[in-house]
């Protein structure tokens, strides 16, 4: 297979996050607004000057990025509109970056934005896609509780995995949260608390689902040239993969499309997988994130209990992950929850992390994971991130 | 195994009756083929013609070939269960109300992987179980896993019962006891255990035997019921609508005229005036109380159930007047069947062939035994089922009027039954 | 003999009249019954055209459909409650002139009563029926019927509220009170009367199909251009003779029959 061209030259640069709230009475459209305003600030990049534009939201509607242009006064020579949920972070990254490098666009923002009011969840599932509409959402769960509660338990009876082993991941996620001055949950979190919790789709309890919130996430692509001009610390990307509907011939998701790509995501990087210094998994529940230690190659399938009881996932652990709580303790802002381990990915490769920082970090892999239709969420993703050579 | 369902206690009076929030209703058109399906009690699942591969979700493309050629095929249902989970949250409305719920996750032997609603009769997984489809109290189709073999009260499942409209302890008008099979659907209620069968019966002063035989069964009681008269109508309405969980609407005038065979409207008249505005009659004075009850705890309001005819589809010249009015009839019912809708109440209509009665002394055999016909519709409620067909003729009729309805038409002008 | 009334001028007679009914010395009966959807009416096999019941619906009630007023519509068969057969009703009669209720000369829709009293033979009979002997019977008190009159069968059938008990069916069919064949015969050839009148549901008794001929009221009185009165009540507050019948049927184009108010103007109670 002919290798796929690098993404040299292309800088990710300006973590921004407007801080989360449970509800508000604003739209998608204000948190946008507060994301792109922030971005102009910290970069010295003019509004005007930006050029390119990639935005994931779902509560946007009836608009879509085109929509978002006029209502910020963009004049975009290069618009994606991605709706693609955990998965739009990596996701967008790649196309501004092949966008930067062709010359189609020179600052591309991304940004990830959400609104939630009191009924939001319920509306955005009730039309989420066709499959849902028709054969997940009749189902009563009101949600995608009870979807991961069947590959929850499915791998549980499979690999053996029990409720603590999922636990640890919730545990260490929410100490790394106690440093995240954004995080929703501020308190800690003790392993019999996590299995003590009330049930809501066993084997899911409550500390297994993130709480839906509204705000926003965004970074700027640019050339590194460009970043230096400006002088913007930055990170670089040594790799990235991207996979749709993969093992659809699965009877219930044990492994996700990372897997399929994996081998190529290393290689472009040149490292295999303990090369890693922190990674950011997608965890809307802890059992994806067990799947991606095991499909992006840190361990073997059926392994990950074995792993997450070997090694400690806190900042300052064996095996760093979720750095800044993950949704499970920050809070899922929509569409924003493909963007965190983005944003917090670029703050710990450019030593701006603060006390999340993870000690000599030079690689981090942020891992995307989203759009559950029916009976497993179709997009997968993942990127390596570096520091400039 | 599952508990037997136990008389419920007399409901509080002071106590607000709780209403029908709709489990969420909303299918595309083509997952709406598997509702079809199941309102005539089977499960139907696409499969390619190409290449054989069996779809779902439903769609428009096979997911394995492209081929748009699929069509929709009975299934037996048969696979294993993966997962199972117990919700104990819900956003939805209609679960939140009904928690816990089970539900499964089945990979069918056929090849897809299914979510579905689970009996509280099949066990943890890995165990083989059988899929089917049912109509939820939205009306629309659900798939279930059943165990294989179910014990005796299986039908009493909680999750069952939602999608059903069992008589069993539930109180049941049934419009026209004075005909044969007016009393054959009296027994086989109270044989299916409805406490109160209330039967309607007009023109007192004339008897037409057998009414003193079910009159004497406890759970009868007999009600003045003249479907013709808007008065009486209303009047029973108003003394026991607000009891009605099933309303049977079996009164009908038969009468074997088409155009040409008997001079003047009166003979049509008097077939339209009970088989359709008597329903129109019945409907808007015991519709609403109905409506109103359908969340009224596990014996509440739950369906209406309309004795139409397989001449409803396709008019069957010799009883030309009377197949009319029954086409008339079925469209109104369709009409009812979607003011019901909100409220959850199922709409069943029966369209049998010729019945053995008076009225079809002519008709050659194959004909519909009263007793028959009033287990189909017992049957028709336990299942949860919309459109009925009992008996070979209707059967037959169906077939041919799917394949072809002009043909039909021609078949039965030129008298071939 | 010359009477009172021939030396009056027609003015002081009615005016006597109106005079007499406003003191109450001449009273006005009610000889009808209450049209309802309840009240039964005449039952035919069923392989016959039926005669339909009375039935009514609103068209609004001071509501949304006719904020300021109420008002019905309703249906029901020319022979339906209380009313008058025409001779045109009966094949017999069908060619006479004048035999709609259209046609008939109205001054035959005011006329003298006699009322003979079966009412204790139908206590124990409901089949019972009026024999020559009874005519006779009360012509001996009361005097001769004299031509052009009604003659009204009392029975205190109408006492019978229940619907099943007025119809009286059994697997026999009807069972209710009429005139025998003879004794319509004698009314028609020997009394010259004006029609019969009945409180059950129809003129004949209810097993009349099986006299000779069928339905004999029917036969001999429309077939000599005679009238009929069905479903009759308070004939039991009239005197058995001297009331005055005031029974004046719509007027239907060729109509067999109708729906009517039947009066009775009698005198005060001594």
């Amino acid at each position: 297979m002919k290798r796929r061209q690098s993404y040299e030259g292309v800088a990710v640069a300006v973590p921004v996050t407007v801080p989360y709230v449970r509800y508000s009475t604003r739209t998608a459209h204000w948190f946008l607004g507060q994301a792109i305003e922030a971005l102009v600030q910290a970069s010295g990049v003019k509004k005007e000057q930006i050029d390119g534009l990639c935005v994931s939201s779902f509560s946007l509607a009836p608009d879509t990025a085109v929509g978002v242009t006029q209502h910020l006064g963009l004049s975009p020579r290069w618009l994606d509109h991605m709706p693609t949920g955990g998965a739009s972070g990596v996701m967008c990254l790649r196309r501004a970056a092949r966008a930067v490098q062709s010359g189609d666009a020179d600052v591309v923002a991304c940004v990830a934005a959400d609104t939630n009011h009191v009924d939001s969840f319920r509306q955005t599932l009730g039309s989420f896609s066709n499959f849902a509409r028709d054969a997940t959402y009749p189902y009563g769960s009101g949600g995608p509780n009870s979807i991961f509660a069947f590959i929850t338990a499915h791998y549980m009876r499979t690999f053996g995995a029990t409720r603590e082993d999922f636990g640890r991941i919730a545990v260490d996620q929410r100490t790394n949260a106690l440093k995240n001055p954004h995080a929703m949950f501020k308190k800690p979190l003790t392993l019999d608390e996590y299995i003590a919790a009330r049930p809501i789709s066993d084997p899911i309890h409550l500390f297994d689902c993130v709480m839906p919130c509204a705000g926003a996430e965004a970074f700027l692509v640019m050339s590194e040239e460009r970043a230096r001009d400006l002088g913007l610390a930055h990170v670089v990307i040594r790799g990235a993969i991207e996979r749709h509907n993969a093992y659809s011939e699965d009877p219930v998701m044990t492994r996700g499309g990372w897997r399929m790509d994996r081998d190529d995501l290393y290689a472009q990087a040149g490292v295999a997988p303990a090369a890693i210094d922190f990674v950011q998994t997608y965890d809307d529940y802890p059992v994806i994130v067990m799947m991606q230690f095991e499909d992006l190659g840190f361990c073997e399938k059926g392994e990950g209990s074995a792993f997450v009881q070997s090694h400690t996932m806190t900042n300052d652990g064996s095996f760093p992950n979720n750095t800044s709580g993950g949704q499970l303790s920050a809070g899922q802002a929509g569409a924003a929850g493909g963007f965190l381990g983005m944003t917090e990915a670029i703050r710990q490769l450019t030593d701006t992390a603060g006390p999340r920082t993870v000690p000599d970090a030079q690689l981090g892999l942020v891992a995307g994971f989203g759009m559950v239709t029916y009976d497993r969420c179709l997009c997968t993703g993942a990127v390596i991130l570096g520091r400039p050579s | 195994m599952t508990m037997p369902l136990m008389r419920p206690k007399r409901k509080n009076p002071v106590l607000r009756t709780r209403q029908m929030n709709l489990p969420p209703w909303a299918r595309g058109r083509v997952a709406l083929g598997i509702t079809a399906a199941a309102a005539e009690g089977r499960f139907e699942l696409q499969t390619c013609e190409d290449c054989g591969t069996v779809q779902y979700p439903p769609r428009e493309a096979c997911h394995k070939c492209l081929s748009p050629r699929l069509h929709w095929r009975e299934q037996s249902g048969e696979g294993e269960l993966l997962s199972s989970t117990t919700l104990y949250h819900s956003n939805d409305l209609f679960f939140r109300e009904r928690l816990p719920w089970r539900l499964g996750l089945v990979h069918l032997d056929a090849g897809p992987t299914l979510m579905v609603h689970l009996h509280g009769e099949v066990g943890d997984a890995p165990t083989r179980v059988r899929v089917g489809a049912r109509l939820d109290r939205a009306g629309q189709a659900v798939l279930i896993g059943f165990p294989n073999e179910g014990s005796p009260h299986m039908a009493d499942d909680k999750m069952l019962r939602e999608m059903t409209s069992d008589p069993k302890f539930r109180k049941v008008l049934v419009t026209d006891g004075k005909t044969e099979v007016g009393q054959a659907i009296v027994r086989a209620l109270v044989k299916a255990g409805a406490d109160i069968v209330w039967v309607g019966h007009a023109e007192p002063w004339k008897k037409m035997g057998g009414l003193d035989d079910i009159t004497a069964l406890p759970q009868v009681t007999l009600v003045p019921l003249d479907l013709t008269n808007g008065r009486s109508v209303s009047e029973l309405a108003g003394e026991i609508g607000g009891k009605v969980d099933i309303v049977i609407n079996n009164a009908e005038v038969h009468r074997s005229f088409g155009i040409g065979a008997r001079r003047g409207t009166d003979v049509a008249k008097a077939e339209m005036d009970i088989n359709y505005f008597g329903l129109l009659r019945l409907a808007q004075e015991f519709g609403p109380a109905l409506k109103g009850r359908s969340a009224d705890g596990v014996t509440g309001s739950t369906a209406w159930v309309n004795l139409l005819s397989i001449y409803a589809l396709s008019n069957f010249p010799p009883h030309g007047t009377f197949s009319a009015s029954k086409a008339a009839a079925h469209s109104l019912a369709q009409c009812l069947r979607a003011e019901m809708r909100p409220a959850g109440i199922r709409v069943i209509n029966l369209f049998p062939g010729p019945i053995d009665d008076e009225w079809n002394q002519h008709t050659p055999p194959p004909k519909l035994g009263a007793s028959t016909l009033a287990n189909a519709i017992v049957k028709a409620l336990r299942d949860g089922v919309e459109d009925v067909y009992p008996g070979d003729v209707a059967q037959e009729w169906l077939e041919r009027w799917r394949d072809n309805p002009k043909i039909l038409e021609r078949e039965l002008a030129a008298g071939g039954g | 003999m010359t009477t009172t009334t021939e030396l009056m001028s027609t003015a002081e007679i009615l005016g006597g009249l109106v005079s007499a009914m406003s003191t109450g010395r001449i009273r006005v009966i009610d000889l009808t019954q209450t049209l309802t959807p309840d009240f039964p009416q005449i039952a035919l096999p069923p392989e016959m055209g039926q005669c339909w019941p009375f039935r009514i619906e609103e068209v609004s009630k001071y509501d949304e459909r006719g904020p300021g007023w109420y008002w019905n519509n309703f249906s029901c068969g020319e022979h339906t409650g209380t009313h008058f057969d025409a001779p045109i009703h009966w094949i017999s009669g069908r060619d006479l002139p004048n035999n709609s209720v259209d046609t008939i000369p109205v001054q035959h829709f005011v006329a003298p009563a006699c009322v003979i009293d079966c009412s204790p033979q139908v206590k124990d009979d409901p089949d019972y029926l009026l024999t020559i002997e009874d005519i006779e019977q009360y012509e001996s008190i009361h005097g001769r019927i004299p031509k052009g009159a009604w003659v009204l069968m009392r029975t205190d059938w109408s006492k019978r509220q229940d619907p099943e008990a007025y119809q009286n069916f059994d697997e026999t069919g009807q069972h209710t009170p009429g005139p025998s064949a003879e004794a319509v015969r004698f009314l028609v050839e020997h009394r010259d009367v004006l029609g019969f009148g009945s409180e059950a549901i129809g003129t004949d008794a209810g097993q009349g199909y099986h006299l000779r001929p069928p339905y004999p009221c029917h036969y001999y009185m429309h077939g000599a251009g005679r009238y009929g009165l069905q479903c009759l009540s308070n004939l039991d507050l009239l005197p058995p003779a001297g009331a005055v019948l005031i029974c004046p049927p719509l007027k239907i184009e060729k109509g067999s029959g109708s729906p009517l108010r039947v009066l009775a103007l009698i005198g005060a109670q001594p």
